[in-house]
């Protein structure tokens, strides 16, 4: 959502800084070599693309048949590169833990999807959209990746339109769009508030029709929970079928993993119950690299959390924003007070106050971090959870009075109702209130220009790489990400792998195939033999209490490593004192829960460690010991301007953390600003 | 609040199931149902007993994986979905009576949870447009009446539920395929196959053993996302026209 | 489905269903009319009754024109009675597991009594073909040669009305959801008013045509009709 306004500073402020920020995370991990990026051709960044798409093998269709691919997950990027590659020709097996690829975590999305269409003649261009993106990810994310992301966004929309996406149409007949969340071009298509749905459908409407011309095979209620590597390939997956319990091997050429995003390390976020970090981490282990696994996206704009039952968190499209005006009492002692009792004087605007150009559109962090200290100070609305009232209000008053409720309503009529059906309360008649959430994850495995990850013949696409959004992502642009990874990426650059296929084939019996198939059922028959006290979900939220606090919207030194120790003591606790009910070989909701919970712990740790020793504040990332005088973010460009890629270097072992500088050509660094 | 809980329990789809009753106190009105069977099923654990297995995932009622039949109703006494619904739609002391959804063509997995992929083989058998990725036109080459682009977005919220299913006295699964055939055959795009997709979807729909459609209208009643039964009259007609290309 | 024919599907069987219906629909109408000659005394019904049989003489010969009308119900009854239970049997093999409460919100009794309401007619219409068509038997013990005043004999009997009026009232049931349901199959309620106007006329239909049907045994018991 953020734009480039001409505000801008230019010029990189951290330079006055000292130049050495220390090392707070020296003593919890392990310095490794630097790491690079080697398949982005060179040359001018528009040409990167179409270069690489020439130079990436091709695969002859004869052999195509021959080729298995692996595809884990059924979202956006998952369904669409199953289709395109199941139209290519190849074998695709197509895993999702739901029990059907149509309701991956994708659907949810509400907003809408980018593309440089400029059919508004509003200035837009590959090039605007390329630039909005490394800005808005605080120039943390490679350049020529976000610049591909930008040149095949305006296909994406061509792609969708044919599948009969029913985008929002103008009277004419022809694509409406919007700007979305403060950005000063229309770049963004939707369908009305349930863009991801659409999409999705649309992409498992394409992979079905696979299904039934038999190039994709799809198994449902299937949950990945090791990667097979065989002579440092990744060569196929073990999975167990939720419905019988089987632990299942499944061998290919390549592996690709599409999995989501871990969001849910939060305990409560945004994301699906059964959002999981289990494929990317077991790949982890096996020696993919994590990227800044710290950056996370908190959503300013989600429905409060109303008691200790909380399961997960709702979020209000931030289109809200456009409208409403948010605000909390001046004295605390209005707090509980009725909201239309207080009196205009008595109300701080404080978004309007403190970023008068920008007001209530601010980026996502900015506005979350403004909404915790309010709360912070005791100034927050709503029911008192654990003693702090943490809510403040996004008051539509003065938006119908200008508009009229009948305005209001077309506007945003299903989420108002949304929202009255979760809390009962009638959003036109008394403000609603919000708070932040976690929402989305930056981080991730890490990938070169190719999607490929550390490991040979392992991709991954979508939310579960880190490619493309840098510290923080724009609104609507991950749909846009996944399918672009999906349709029109992974299927070229995969191709420059699979030429070099078909791979000797793997038996079952092969002792690397066999150590993965123990790992899981040791790992099984662990949880359900432990017989402890204390439930896996009682773990899983207290993890949750743990990020949010120490790890959430602001970040210290020593919260991190108060956290750090936390996490360990829990973890130890857990896998001696956890009690899965219940057998091996039947649907049993808490084994997989537990699995999750186990991978969500060693993720936490990472996360933090990868926290610490980012000491600059960034995007999603705040550090306390990083901000200006007026409490601003500030990056120090300097030291911090690396991917920092985590390696996995065994149980009890510190991590090694590999440095990808980054290197902008077409673009010039410079420090945010939104006052 | 406190309430009475009836479930249906059954360990497998082998086995035969039974109702179960369990008393559940301190239930807060903010709680959401399945919160509520959450809160049961932490007292379940800590009692030795096998928590009630339930399909849930985004629990904002898009994705269309939770679906209960509660006091007789598919999704409950509100029309939203189960995961929706709120606790505050009970009162003190009420008996709750749980079901999975009963259709034979959604065979029970375990407890309240059943197989829904029936609906995956009926997408399958035609609810697309087939167009390769990269072959397509540029988006405007082809307007779209708003209209016409409205009614195809209405229809396509569907989010696969099932509780048409669950709530056709018949086990009919026409308001899902009528959904489906409305969205696509409204649209420019959806004209060429549209055809062969009612007769392939329609016979996949027999074949999964779903009863035929009397027109009875539980379904709409039952549906979160309000699909209306003109979709069904929309789906005949199209049948009407494959009979009459001699399809 | 790559050998799936539109033929063959259950949404042709209900497309049977209804035009067999429709074709009911427009007999009983036309029945129902002459029924209403009883009003207008001895003479007057049992020509009416004659000139059905004479009805398109001479191109078609004696009672050419019942016949085909005859033939045409009996393969109408054969296609809906058959399409109904084929239906049903579907029906009930969706559905093999019942719910321990299922409650219906939306639906009219009557859309869920057509079955039930169709074997009623089916009963009643054999036992009808019996009395008045081909085998003539009158409850009184009086003459059956005499289609007036087989009527009136009829309907004198307290518990024959009993039983019309029973049939009468599961044929306006039947009629009630048959005629939207028809419109529906043949896909013609695509819009709210459309759906709003079938409904209606189902209600129409139903009132007129069992209301009709009615007012003779009534008006015989009541001895406002005698021989
Ligand atoms: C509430 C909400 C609203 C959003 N709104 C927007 C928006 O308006 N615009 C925008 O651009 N972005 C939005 N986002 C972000 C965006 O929706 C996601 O980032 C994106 O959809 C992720 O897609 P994906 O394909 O990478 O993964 P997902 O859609 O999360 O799919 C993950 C898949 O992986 C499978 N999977 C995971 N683990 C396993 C395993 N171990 N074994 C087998 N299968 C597994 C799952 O079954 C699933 O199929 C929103 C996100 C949320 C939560
Ligand atoms: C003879 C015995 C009969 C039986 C067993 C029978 C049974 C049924 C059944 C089960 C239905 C299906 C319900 C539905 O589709 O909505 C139906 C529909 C219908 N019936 Fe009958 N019926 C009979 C006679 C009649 C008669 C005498 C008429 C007309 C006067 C009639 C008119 C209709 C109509 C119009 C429909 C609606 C068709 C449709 O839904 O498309 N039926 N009947
Ligand atoms: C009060 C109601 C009714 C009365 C008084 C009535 C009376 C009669 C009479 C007198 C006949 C003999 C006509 C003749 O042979 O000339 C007849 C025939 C018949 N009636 Fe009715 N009827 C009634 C209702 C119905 C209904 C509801 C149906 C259908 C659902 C029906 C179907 C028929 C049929 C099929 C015949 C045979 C026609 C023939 O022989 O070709 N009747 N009825
Ligand atoms: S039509 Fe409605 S009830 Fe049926 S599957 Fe779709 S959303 Fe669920
Ligand atoms: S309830 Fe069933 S009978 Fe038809 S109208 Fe709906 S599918
Ligand atoms: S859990 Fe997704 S719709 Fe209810």
């Amino acid at each position: 959502m953020t734009d480039m306004p001409d505000t801008t500073l230019t010029g990189d402020p951290s330079h006055d800084a000292p130049a050495d920020h220390g090392d707070d995370a020296a003593g919890y991990y392990t310095p490794g070599d630097p790491i690079r990026d080697t398949k982005a051709p060179e040359g001018p960044i528009d040409e990167r693309w179409q270069t690489r798409k020439f130079e990436a093998r091709l695969v002859n269709p004869a052999n195509r048949r021959k080729l298995d691919i692996i595809i884990v997950g059924t979202g956006l990027a998952g369904a669409s590169a199953a289709a395109t590659l199941g139209e290519a020709g190849y074998n695709v097996k197509s895993f999702c833990y739901q029990d059907s690829p149509r309701r991956a975590h994708s659907i949810a999305a509400q907003g809408g999807i980018n593309a440089a269409k400029n059919y508004k003649e509003d200035g837009d261009s590959a090039h605007r959209l390329f630039y909005d993106t490394v800005k808005g990810g605080d120039y943390r994310s490679r350049e020529s990746n976000v610049y591909r992301l930008a040149e095949v966004s305006t296909n994406i929309i061509d792609q969708c339109v044919a599948q009969g996406v029913p985008f929002a149409r103008e009277y004419g007949g022809l694509l409406d769009n919007r700007s979305f969340g403060g950005v000063q071009v229309s770049r963004t298509f939707y369908a009305r508030g349930q863009t991801g749905q659409q999409l999705l459908i649309g992409a498992y409407q394409a992979m079905e029709r696979q299904v039934a011309a038999g190039t994709v095979e799809q198994f449902t209620r299937h949950e990945m929970l090791e990667l097979i590597v065989v002579d440092g390939k990744a060569r196929g997956i073990i999975a167990r079928d939720m419905v019988t319990g089987e632990i299942q091997t499944h061998l290919a050429d390549v592996v690709v993993l599409a999995s989501g995003g871990y969001g849910n390390v939060f305990f409560l976020s945004t994301n699906a119950m059964g959002s999981n970090v289990t494929a990317a981490w077991r790949a982890h282990r096996k020696g993919a690299y994590m990227a800044n696994p710290c950056y996370t996206q908190i959503h300013p704009t989600c429905i409060p959390v109303t008691g200790s039952h909380q399961s997960k968190l709702t979020l209000m499209s931030e289109s809200l924003r456009n409208d409403g005006r948010i605000w909390v009492p001046k004295k605390k002692s209005d707090c509980e007070k009725d909201p239309r009792e207080i009196p205009e004087e008595d109300r701080d605007y404080y978004l309007e106050r403190i970023y008068p150009s920008f007001g209530n559109l601010v980026p996502r962090d900015i506005a979350s971090r403004a909404a915790k200290n309010v709360c912070d100070e005791g100034r927050g609305v709503g029911p008192e959870v654990d003693g702090v009232r943490r809510g403040v209000y996004l008051d539509f008053s003065s938006a119908i009075e200008r508009l009229g409720r009948d305005g209001i309503e077309e506007k945003y009529d299903n989420l108002f109702d949304m929202y009255a059906r979760i809390t009962g309360e009638n959003p036109y008649e008394t403000p609603m209130r919000i708070y932040p959430a976690v929402h989305y994850v930056m981080g991730g495995l890490w990938v070169d220009y190719d999607l490929q990850s550390t490991i040979p013949g392992l991709f991954v696409t979508g939310e579960a790489n880190f490619s493309d959004h840098g510290a923080n992502r724009l609104g609507a642009s991950a749909l846009m990400q996944g399918l672009a990874d999906g349709y029109f990426v992974l299927p070229h650059t995969i191709r420059d792998y699979l030429a070099d296929g078909p791979f000797e084939k793997i038996q079952e019996s092969h002792p690397a195939v066999v150590e993965a198939r123990q790992a899981v059922e040791e790992r099984v028959t662990h949880f359900l033999s432990t017989n402890g006290t204390r439930s896996v979900d009682s773990y899983h939220r207290e993890l949750g209490n743990i990020m949010w606090e120490y790890c959430g919207m602001e970040r210290t030194e020593d919260g991190l490593k108060k956290a750090i120790d936390l996490i360990r003591t829990l973890k130890d606790d857990f896998w001696r004192n956890v009690k899965v009910l219940g057998t091996a070989d039947s649907l049993n909701q808490s084994l997989e829960k537990a699995g999750r919970v186990a991978d969500f712990m060693e993720l936490g740790e990472l996360m933090c460690i990868d926290a610490l020793n980012r000491r600059e504040s960034c995007g999603g990332h705040f550090r306390g010991e990083s901000q200006t005088e007026d409490g601003e973010a500030l990056r120090h460009d300097d030291q911090f301007a690396y991917v920092a890629a985590w390696e996995f270097a065994g149980d009890g072992e510190l991590p090694v953390l590999h440095k990808e500088d980054l290197v902008y050509t077409a673009i010039e660094m410079k420090q945010r600003s939104y006052k | 609040m406190k309430v009475t809980l009836k479930i249906w329990r059954q360990p497998d789809a082998a086995s035969k199931g039974a109702m179960h009753t369990y008393e559940l106190d301190g239930v807060s009105s903010d709680m959401s149902f399945l919160e509520m069977l959450d809160v049961l099923n932490e007292d379940l654990i800590a009692k030795g007993e096998d928590p009630v297995a339930f399909d849930s995932d985004c629990r904002e009622g898009i994705c269309g994986m939770c679906g209960l039949m509660i006091n007789g109703q598919a999704h409950g006494p509100e029309v939203t979905t189960t995961c929706q619904l709120h606790m505050r739609s009970f009162k003190d002391g009420d008996e709750i009576v749980i079901e999975p959804w009963r259709s034979d063509a959604f065979p029970v997995i375990k407890d309240l949870v059943v197989d829904r992929s029936a609906f995956d083989r009926i997408i399958q058998a035609g609810g697309y447009i087939s167009v390769n990725t990269g072959s397509a036109p540029e988006a405007h080459s082809v307007p779209v009446p708003r209209d016409d682009a409205i009614r195809a977005f209405n229809v396509a919220t569907c989010i696969g539920c099932g509780a048409c299913v669950a709530a056709c006295p018949n086990g009919s699964a026409s308001l899902f395929m009528g959904a489906k055939i409305t969205h696509l055959g409204e649209l420019p795009q959806g004209q060429p196959e549209r055809d062969t997709r009612v007769v392939g979807m329609v016979a996949q729909h027999d074949a999964e053993g779903f009863g035929g459609c009397t027109n009875i209208g539980e379904c709409t009643a039952a549906c979160p996302k309000e699909i209306p039964l003109d979709v069904i009259s929309r789906l005949n007609w199209d049948l009407h026209a494959a009979l009459r290309h001699g399809r | 489905m790559r050998d799936a024919r539109a033929s063959r599907s259950t949404i042709t069987l209900k497309l049977l269903m209804a035009a067999s219906g429709l074709l009911f629909i427009l007999f009983v109408l036309l029945h129902m009319y002459g029924n209403l000659k009883a009003f207008s005394g001895h003479d007057a019904y049992n020509e009416y009754a004659e000139h059905l049989r004479t009805l398109g003489e001479p191109m078609l010969p004696f009672e050419g024109f019942l016949w085909i009308q005859r033939t045409t119900l009996v393969v109408a009854l054969v296609v809906h009675v058959y399409a109904a239970a084929t239906l049903w049997r579907r029906a009930r093999g969706a559905r093999t597991q019942r719910y321990v409460m299922k409650k219906n919100l939306a639906s009219s009794f009557s859309s869920r009594w057509m079955r039930w309401g169709g074997l009623t007619i089916l009963l009643f219409l054999i036992w009808h073909l019996v009395q008045f068509s081909f085998g003539k038997v009158n409850v009184a013990g009086g003459e059956t040669n005499d289609p007036y005043n087989l009527l009136v004999d009829t309907f004198e009997t307290w518990w024959m009305t009993l039983i019309y009026l029973a049939a009468m009232f599961a044929l306006g049931m039947h009629l009630h959801h048959g005629t939207w349901s028809a419109a529906q199959t043949l896909g013609l309620t695509n819009n709210v008013r459309a759906r709003r106007n079938a409904k209606s006329l189902g209600w129409i239909l139903a009132v007129v045509i069992a209301g009709g049907f009615s007012l003779v045994p009534i008006c015989v018991l009541a001895g406002v009709i005698t021989k």
